[in-house]
Order: structure tokens, then sequence, then C-alpha cells
């Protein structure tokens, strides 16, 4: 590999980056020559001081309460929809009753939702986790069940003809053939529960980055409310790609060929 | 000698999920000895794979009784090697345990010395180097092989292939061919080849089986008198193209298709 494909190669995961590094300046000039007014677009300059402004602690106080609430609420997610897929799998009869209800739950906006579960579950952690959950959690019984309806029907005759458990049929084979589908459906859900513990702070909390942004612009701070935001998408992204990377890790057969 | 494998004016009519029913195959009569390579051949749709179905037990006849050594089928049985289409493998497994998945998938726990046969079998298929590979690393004829030994590992009397090669491409397909007669030459087992390829047919079985079209029946149960081991050699034997042109004519006279040299042929 010559030189410069090698450099080309270094670079690729950073452009990107890159590019939005690039960008900045052209955002900060905008802003100048425009005379942006700071609530309409801050310019990226007092976004950074607007973020140097605040103690970092009290960024990571809100960070990890945001952060908290959407991996809890992401497992409870998983924890719940898994299963379900199984039983879906499982039973046409259930599918037929159980699909509609999903769907009829997963068209109502949870925004909608989000009060009346502060209502009824109270003030504390318990609404924040529902709503996280609730907002995550068609995207993986969707992709759980199409995962594991997608199983070779060969493979569920060599199961039937070894006279082995409906039990091993699911975990031996079944479900690992669903693990490409899940992973798809992981990296949709991620950033959702990101999105849902935002909403959730919106309606009821003291902290978490969605308080904070909500906090900023109530007192005109747009510049903080941007910082927020970004300190929201960084940790969308990481997420995202946490998720990829235990793929990657411990499931690395089931990416596509051209990933690997 | 007593017949090993018999169908005994066998129907099979499947309910749609619709209600209405659709009969695949109506009084099949036949009888296969132990050990012998018998190939089923016919048009699409004339109920081979529901023969396959019900020989493994995986769905019982409508009509009718299949027995194996005079008893009669009426749940999956475990003494039945299956070999898929598709290879269709475990992609998340490597060769090894893709052989010994059946072991595993119906006990649970795997013995050394199970490990050692599966070894045997990989070796066997000519895959000693690839055990620990995965299946998106190997080629379309490697995985067909790989799918042949698991279906051995369990020693299985009988062995049921359904168009096990049909997938291949035509040089893989007949080297494979031989290869399998091979194999069934140091384990023999009772075989029911199921094919579309009328020499393929010819070449590898004992006996071939026409099937007609539906509902699904037997035509014709020819008895191919080509000496054994074949080789590259019996295709060009004067009786092998004897035999393909006799099959051939049988499956078209079905299809209504005039052939006027049909009534000049034995």
């Amino acid at each position: 590999m010559s030189i410069y494909l090698k450099i080309k190669h270094k670079l690729q995961p950073m452009l990107p980056f890159i590019t939005l590094l690039a960008l900045l300046p052209v955002w900060e000039f905008i802003c100048w020559f425009a005379k942006v007014p700071n609530f309409v677009l801050p310019s990226p300059s007092e976004i950074i001081s607007a973020f140097l402004n605040v103690e970092i602690t009290r960024w990571l106080d809100h960070s990890w309460a945001t952060l908290r609430v959407a991996l809890l609420g992401f497992a409870l997610s998983i924890a719940i929809s898994i299963p379900l897929a199984v039983i879906m799998v499982r039973s046409q009869f259930l599918t037929k009753t159980l699909f509609p209800l999903l769907v009829v739950i997963q068209s109502t906006p949870v925004v909608a939702i989000a009060p009346l579960l502060i209502v009824i579950l109270g003030s504390g952690e318990a609404p924040r986790l529902a709503i996280t959950c609730l907002i995550t959690f068609f995207p993986l019984v969707v992709a759980a069940t199409t995962g594991m309806l997608a199983t070779p029907p060969e493979l569920i005759e060599l199961s039937k003809s070894l006279r082995a458990s409906p039990v091993k049929e699911i975990w031996q084979i079944r479900l690992p053939y669903a693990i490409p589908h899940i992973f798809s459906g992981l990296k949709v859900a991620v950033t959702l529960a990101i999105i849902g513990a935002v909403i959730a702070e919106f309606v009821a909390a003291e902290k978490g980055l969605g308080y904070f942004v909500q906090f900023s612009t109530s007192y005109f701070k747009i510049p903080q409310a941007f910082a927020a935001l970004i300190f929201l998408s960084i940790m969308s992204l990481v997420l995202f790609k946490a998720v990829h990377w235990i793929q990657t890790l411990y499931f690395s057969w089931s990416l596509p060929a051209q990933e690997k | 000698m007593q017949p090993y494998v018999s169908f005994e004016h066998v129907g099979h009519t499947y309910t749609l999920a619709n209600g209405q029913s659709v009969n695949a195959l109506n009084d099949v009569n036949f009888q296969i000895n132990k050990h012998e390579f018998v190939a089923v051949v016919g048009p699409s749709g004339c109920g081979k794979s529901t023969l396959l179905r019900l020989l493994s037990g995986l769905i019982q006849p409508t009509q009718g009784q299949v027995k194996v050594f005079n008893q009669s089928i009426t749940q999956p049985r475990d003494d039945v090697g299956i070999v898929f289409q598709k290879p269709t493998l475990l992609p998340w497994l490597s060769v090894l345990d893709n052989v010994l998945f059946p072991l595993k998938h119906k006990y649970g726990v795997v013995a050394k010395k199970d490990k050692e046969q599966a070894l045997l079998l990989i070796e066997m298929v000519g895959l000693k180097d690839f055990s620990q590979r995965r299946p998106d690393q190997l080629s379309g004829g490697m995985q067909q092989r790989v799918g042949i030994a698991r279906a051995l590992l369990l020693d299985p009397d009988i062995l049921i292939m359904d168009e096990p090669f049909s997938a291949l491409d035509a040089l893989t397909r007949e080297e494979m061919g031989f290869e399998l007669l091979k194999i069934w030459n140091e384990k023999p087992k009772t075989v029911l080849f199921i094919t579309h390829s009328i020499s393929e047919a010819v070449l590898l079985a004992d006996k071939v089986f026409v099937m007609s079209e539906r509902p699904g029946t037997l035509a014709e149960a020819i008895n191919i008198d080509l000496p054994r081991p074949r080789s590259l050699q019996t295709i060009q034997d004067s009786l092998f193209s004897n035999y393909t042109s006799r099959i051939r004519k049988h499956i078209y006279k079905q299809a209504n298709i005039e052939d006027v040299s049909t009534k000049t042929v034995a």
C-alpha cells in the first residue's frame, strides 16, 4: 500500500470530525458577519465559553443523570422486548392479539404520554425509565421477531427431527439467528434511549442534560443550551459506537460482509 | 430379503391456512432394501419433498403407512440424517461445532469421543484443515460437505438428501456425486436421494423412482444395473445413456409432450 493510501485509510474514520472542525470557522464567521443574535444561533466561541463557565462537575453530574436513565431504560427495554418477541414467535395467536396493541402503543406519541406517566408513577426515576423504555422497545421487538422468523425452515426441521425441546430451538437456533437483526434494532434503540431520557427530563426532573437545556433556555442562556446539546449528541454517538463495538467483539460473524 | 423401508398406499393431503386442501401424494407404494441407494426424480411439485418429510417422520401420512423395518413411523426419527438443498449451517459456529450441532442440540453435552468422531467425518468429507473455520469462509461446495458430515454424525441408518447438490456449479456437482459414493461405500447407508437431474440419479443410484405430477405418485421404479464403483467411465457407458433417455421419456410422456421415438425404445 502506498503512503498516500495508508494516510487515506487512517483518516477515513476521522473524516466527519475533520469536516465539522472545518465548518466551525465558517459558522463563527457567519455569526459575526451577519450579526446573528446569540438567541437565534450562538457562535462556536460563545458556546465554548458557556461550556467553560459551568463547572465540569456539574456537566458530568447532568450527563451522568441522563446516561443513567437512558442505559437503565434501554436495559429494561431489552429485558421486556426479547422475551416478548420469543412469545410472539412461538404463538401465532399471541402475535395476532399482541402485535396490534404494540402498534397502538408505538403510534401514541410518547411526549403526550409522558405527563400522564409522571402522574401515575410519581416523580422519581420510575416514570423516566418507563418513558425511555416505551420509546425504545418497539424497534427491538420488531427486529427480534423478524430475525427469529427469518431462521431457515430447514434448521427448524432439523431441530424437530432431533426432537429437541422448543426452549433449545429458540435458544440454540432462532435467537442466535436473530442476532444480526437484533443488533440493527439495538443501534436504533440506543439513540432513541437518549431521546427518551431527555423527553422525561423535560417533563419532570431536577437533573440531567434535558433538564439543563430547558433550564438554560428559560433563562435565555442559549449558548449554554447549545453546549448541553453537544453533550447529548456526543453521548448518543458514543452509545451507538459502543453497541457496534460489542457486536464486533462478541458477534463478529453477524456483521455484514463488507464490515468484517 | 426383507425390505428396510416400505411405503404402503401412502397419500398425503396438506390443509392450507385458508381451509383448502392440496393433495401432494397419492397411493405411493415402494420398498427400499437396507443400504440401497435410491434416487427420486420428477417434475417440480410432484411431492418429492413430502416424501422426504414422511420418511423422516416430520409429518404423518394422511393415508397409508410408512414403515421402517416393519415399524410404522409415528414421530420424528432421530436415526435419519437429512442433507438439505442449501447447506443451512449455523453461521456463528465453526465447522467442527456445526458437525457436532445435532448432538449438542439433542443432548446438550458433547463427549470427547464424539468430537473425535466429528473430526473423522470432517476428514472424510475432505475438510481436515478447515475444522475451525466459520461457514462464511467456505465455498458453497465445502459448506455442503459440512452439511453431509453433520447428517452422518449420529450414524443414521437412513440418509435423506433433498437435492443436495442443486445449488452447486456443474463441475463441483459431479465431483460431489463421486465423493458421496465414496462416503456411502465407507459407511453404507440406506439413501433416499431427491434430485432434478436425471443423469445424477442414474450415476449414483441402485434404483431410480420416477414421480408423476401432482398428486404425486410413483410412475416407475427402474433398477440401475451399472457396475460399481461408478466413475467418469460410467457416464460413457452406452447403458448409462439408455437409462437416462428411458427416464427422460417417462417424464416427458407425463408432461404430454409428443415424442415419436418413445415407442421404439424398450
